[in-house]
C-alpha cells in the first residue's frame, strides 16, 4: 500500500514537472556546447549532445537515431568553422524539421562572435592536410571563447522564449560572473609556468595555449587529419630534444602508440588530455574541464621536477 | 566654404587617395547645412542685425565643424594605417567610412564575427563576381580507375579502365529545397547519374525528392560506387535489378519518418518513368512504383542494426502485359567503439532479394544474395569479405555464385587503393579466378553523406 502510494505519487511528480512549461528543447553538436546552453537555459532548457565528448568531433557517424533527435528539436547549436561538416548537414537535411536549417531561427552556429585562430591566410590545397578553411574549429578550449559562445546562446534563447528573457540574462550573468573568477584562478595557476613548450597530437590545443600561454612547437600528425609517419615522428623528436620539450598533449581519442614511442625516446611525459566536457568521466560542465586540464598540466610539471 | 575649409582640412590629415572617402563622407554634411546656412541670410534682411546672434551661430558652427573634422582625421588616419594596398583604396573605405563603427566584440580582431569565408583567399574581381562565387554549388570530382587480371569469358572488363569521373554538383536552392547533381563521365560519354531536388520543409514531416535519382531498393542500389567496399558490385544487382547501375530512374520519391517511442522507422513511396535496370515502358502509363521500410536501433552507442524491407513492381521488356517484381530485405550491423572510431569498425550486411518476372509462358522466380563482412583494423587498413549468390532473373535454373576477399588502403579520407580476388562459378560451368583493383581520388567540396 506504502509502496503505491509512492508509486502514484512519483508518477504525479513527473507528470506535473512536465507539463510544468514547455522547456525548449536544444540538441547540440558536442558536449561542450551543451555544457554552455545548461549553464545559460537553466530548467527553462532540455538539452542533449549529439557527439561525446570521448570521440573525435570530426568523425561521428550520421545516426538515424540522431535523425529523431533533430527531428525533435527547437535548436541547433553547432561548434561550425566546417568541424561538424562531414556528418551533421546530411543529418539537418534528413531532419525533416524546418526549425533547424540553417539559416532558421533555430539554428545557432556557436562560432559567430568566437575568437577564431589559423584563419588561413595563403591558399590552401589539400597537401596541407584536413585544413579548416575557416579557421580552427576547437576555439571553445578558450574560456574567452566560452563567454562568447554563452552570450550568443542567451541572445537565441531570448529570441526563441521572450518571457524567459530576464531568466536567460540573469544566468548569463551569473555565468560570466563565475567564469571571470575561475579564469583569473586557471590563469594564474598557470601563470608560472608561461611559455611553456609542449607537443599536441592534432591541432586541437591552439586556442588553449592562446589563452593560458603554452608553446606548441609540433604536432605529431604531420599535417592535420594525416596520421603519424616515421619521418616526421623523426624529426619531431629531434626537435623535442633540441628545444627541451617535457609534454606530449593527446586528445583521448587517439592511438596512443606514436606519442608513446616519442615519450620514450625523448623522456617527454604523454599526457591524455580531454579537450571536451565528457572527454573523461570527471569532467561535466565548462568549468571542470579546464580544472581537470589545468590541474593535470601543473601536476605534470610539478612530478617532472619544473617551479 | 565649408567644402575649401573641408579641402584644406584634407591635405593636412591625409592624402590623395581618400578624397574620394572623405568627399562621399562630406555629402551628408553638405546636405544637412542648406537649412543652417539659409536661415542666416534670411533673418539678416528681415531685421536690423543682430551681430551677437550671428556671431554665436558662427561660433557654434566652427566647433561643430571642427568636431567633425577631429573625428573624420581620426577615423582616416586609422583608415590609413589599414590600407596595405593603394589600388583597392578608393571603393572599400568609401564604404567603411559612411558605415557606423561596427562595435567588434572584445578579442575578434583576427577574425570579424561571422566571417564565413577564409581571410584574405578569395580572389577578388570585384564585389559582385566575388559574391556570386559564394553561391556557386560545392563542386566535387571522383574519380575511379579499376584494372582487372586474369580471365572471365561471362562477364569481360578491360584490363585497365579509366571507368568514370563522377563530378557533384550540390547547393541549397533557396529556404526550402537543396538540390544535388552527380554527373558521370566515361567513355560512353556524360552521363547524368542523378540529378535530383530535395524538399526539407513541408509539413507533416514529409521529405520529398523529385528528379532523376538512385531508387530507394535495399542498400547497394542507393550507394554510388566510391561508396561501396568492394571493386565490383553483387552478382545478384547484376542478375536481378538488371546491371550494375541497378535501378535508377527519373521519378518522385516522398518519404515520412513514422515517430514511435522505440526506434527509428521511415517509411518510402516513390514513383519512377519506369525505365530502369529490369523495367521497361511500353507506354505512358507502365510507370513503377516502390516502396521501403526502413527501421533503426542503437544497441550500445557503438552497435546498431539497421534493416529494411522492399518492394517495386514495373512493366519489363517481354511485352506490355507482363511485369516484374522485386522483393528485397535487407540486415547491417555496424559496430564502431566511439572512442577509438578512427581505427577500428566492424560492418556486417546481407541483401536477399526474390524476383518474379511476367515471361511469355510463365512467370520466373528467382532468387539472389549477398552476406559481406568488413574490418577497419588500422587507421588506414581495410579488410572485407564477400559471398554471392544469384539465380537469373529470366530463367532460375541457371545459378551464379562466388566468394571475394578484399584489402583496402586509404592513404586519407579523399583517396583509396583497394585490391578484391573474386572467384565466380557462373552458370555457363566456368570458374573465372580475377584479381581486380581500383584507384578512387576525390577533389573538390564532397558533401557529407547520407548513413
Amino acid at each position: 500500500m506504502k509502496r503505491r502510494i509512492q508509486i502514484a505519487a512519483l508518477a504525479v511528480a513527473m507528470l506535473s514537472t512536465a507539463n510544468a512549461h514547455a522547456a525548449i528543447n536544444v540538441v547540440t553538436s558536442t558536449q561542450d556546447l551543451a555544457a554552455i546552453v545548461k549553464e545559460i537555459g537553466g530548467d527553462r532548457v532540455t538539452v542533449e549532445s549529439l557527439a561525446k565528448g570521448y570521440q573525435d568531433p570530426h568523425f561521428v557517424e550520421a545516426k538515424p537515431s540522431f535523425i529523431l533527435r533533430l527531428n525533435r528539436a527547437d535548436l541547433l547549436v553547432a561548434v561550425g568553422r566546417e568541424l561538424e561538416i562531414g556528418w551533421l548537414p546530411a543529418l539537418i537535411t534528413q531532419s525533416r524539421n524546418s526549425k533547424i536549417q540553417p539559416g532558421s531561427a533555430g539554428y545557432l552556429d556557436a562560432s559567430q562572435n568566437a575568437k577564431i585562430l589559423d584563419i588561413p591566410t595563403g591558399p590552401i590545397t589539400r597537401a596541407m592536410g584536413d585544413v579548416h578553411p575557416q579557421g580552427n574549429p576547437h576555439y571553445w578550449l578558450d574560456p574567452g571563447n566560452g563567454r562568447r559562445i554563452a552570450q550568443a546562446v542567451q541572445g537565441k534563447l531570448t529570441e526563441l522564449s521572450r518571457g524567459d528573457a530576464a531568466y536567460f540574462a540573469q544566468r548569463y550573468a551569473d555565468f560570466d560572473r563565475r567564469l571571470s573568477e575561475a579564469t583569473t584562478r586557471w590563469k594564474a595557476a598557470m601563470a608560472p609556468y608561461k611559455g611553456l613548450k609542449v607537443v599536441t597530437y592534432h591541432r586541437s590545443w591552439t586556442n588553449f595555449a592562446d589563452a593560458f600561454g603554452l608553446d606548441v612547437i609540433g604536432f605529431v600528425e604531420p599535417k592535420p587529419g594525416i596520421p603519424p609517419s616515421p619521418a616526421h615522428t623523426l624529426n619531431l623528436e629531434q626537435e623535442v630534444k633540441r628545444q627541451n620539450v617535457k609534454l606530449v598533449l593527446v586528445e583521448p581519442y587517439f592511438d596512443l602508440k606514436t606519442p608513446n614511442a616519442i615519450g620514450r625516446d625523448t623522456g617527454a611525459r604523454v599526457l591524455v588530455m580531454p579537450p571536451s566536457v565528457g572527454g573523461v568521466k570527471e569532467v561535466n560542465d565548462y568549468f571542470q574541464l579546464f580544472d581537470y586540464d589545468i590541474n593535470l598540466l601543473v601536476s605534470a610539471i610539478k612530478a617532472l621536477g619544473g617551479r | 566654404m565649408i567644402v575649401i575649409a573641408m579641402c584644406a582640412s584634407i591635405r593636412r590629415v591625409t592624402t590623395c587617395a581618400c578624397v574620394a572617402g572623405l568627399s562621399l563622407v562630406a555629402v551628408p554634411v553638405l546636405a544637412q547645412t542648406p537649412p543652417g546656412g539659409a536661415q542666416a541670410p534670411a533673418a539678416g534682411a528681415a531685421q536690423p542685425v543682430d551681430a551677437q546672434q550671428v556671431r554665436l551661430e558662427l561660433e557654434r558652427l566652427r566647433q561643430e565643424f571642427e568636431a567633425i573634422r577631429d573625428s573624420y582625421g581620426a577615423r582616416l588616419a586609422a583608415l590609413e594605417a589599414k590600407l596595405d594596398a593603394p589600388i583597392q583604396s578608393t571603393a572599400a573605405p568609401a564604404v567603411l567610412a559612411g558605415q557606423p563603427s561596427p562595435g567588434a566584440p572584445p578579442g575578434a580582431v583576427e577574425a570579424p564575427p561571422g566571417a564565413g569565408e577564409p581571410q584574405g583567399t578569395l580572389p577578388v574581381y570585384g564585389n559582385s563576381s566575388a559574391l556570386s562565387k559564394i553561391f556557386n554549388p560545392d563542386i566535387a570530382v571522383i574519380g575511379n580507375f579499376i584494372g582487372a587480371v586474369g580471365e572471365n569469358t561471362v562477364d569481360r572488363a578491360p584490363a585497365l579502365d579509366m571507368r568514370e569521373a563522377e563530378m557533384s554538383l550540390q547547393a541549397i536552392v533557396d529556404p526550402y529545397a537543396r538540390a544535388d547533381f552527380f554527373l558521370a563521365a566515361s567513355a560512353e560519354g556524360l552521363e547524368m547519374e542523378e540529378g535530383f531536388v530535395t524538399f526539407t520543409n513541408l509539413p507533416g514531416g514529409l521529405f520529398a525528392k523529385v528528379g532523376k535519382m538512385k531508387q530507394q531498393f535495399g542498400k547497394v542500389n542507393t550507394l554510388h560506387a566510391h561508396l561501396l567496399p568492394w571493386v565490383d558490385v553483387p552478382l545478384v544487382t547484376k542478375n536481378l535489378l538488371g546491371g550494375e547501375e541497378g535501378l535508377n530512374d527519373s521519378g518522385l520519391s516522398v518519404s515520412k519518418l513514422v515517430l514511435n517511442p522505440w526506434f527509428f522507422l521511415e517509411a518510402t513511396g516513390e514513383v519512377y518513368q519506369g525505365n530502369s535496370g529490369v523495367f521497361q515502358t511500353h507506354e505512358r502509363s507502365d510507370v513503377s512504383w516502390l516502396g521501403r521500410l526502413r527501421g533503426y536501433r542503437d544497441i550500445t552507442e557503438g552497435t546498431n542494426l539497421d534493416v529494411g524491407a522492399s518492394f517495386a513492381r514495373g512493366h519489363n521488356d517481354v511485352g506490355p502485359d507482363s511485369t516484374t517484381r522485386l522483393f528485397g530485405i535487407d540486415a547491417t550491423v555496424r559496430y564502431r567503439p566511439l572512442r577509438r572510431a578512427i581505427y577500428r569498425r566492424f560492418l556486417g550486411r546481407t541483401e536477399l532479394i526474390w524476383s518474379r518476372r511476367g515471361q511469355e509462358e510463365r512467370d520466373v522466380s528467382a532468387f539472389g544474395m549477398y552476406l559481406s563482412g568488413d574490418y577497419q583494423f588500422g587507421r588506414r587498413w581495410f579488410a572485407g569479405v564477400r559471398f554471392d549468390r544469384s539465380e537469373r532473373a529470366y530463367d532460375s535454373s541457371l545459378v551464379d555464385q562466388g566468394p571475394s576477399v578484399m584489402l583496402t588502403y586509404r592513404p586519407s579520407e579523399f583517396s583509396q587503393i583497394r585490391g578484391q580476388f573474386r572467384r565466380t562459378k557462373y552458370a555457363e560451368g566456368v570458374t573465372s579466378n580475377e584479381a581486380l583493383f581500383q584507384f578512387l581520388f576525390s577533389i573538390g567540396a564532397h558533401g557529407a553523406h547520407v548513413f
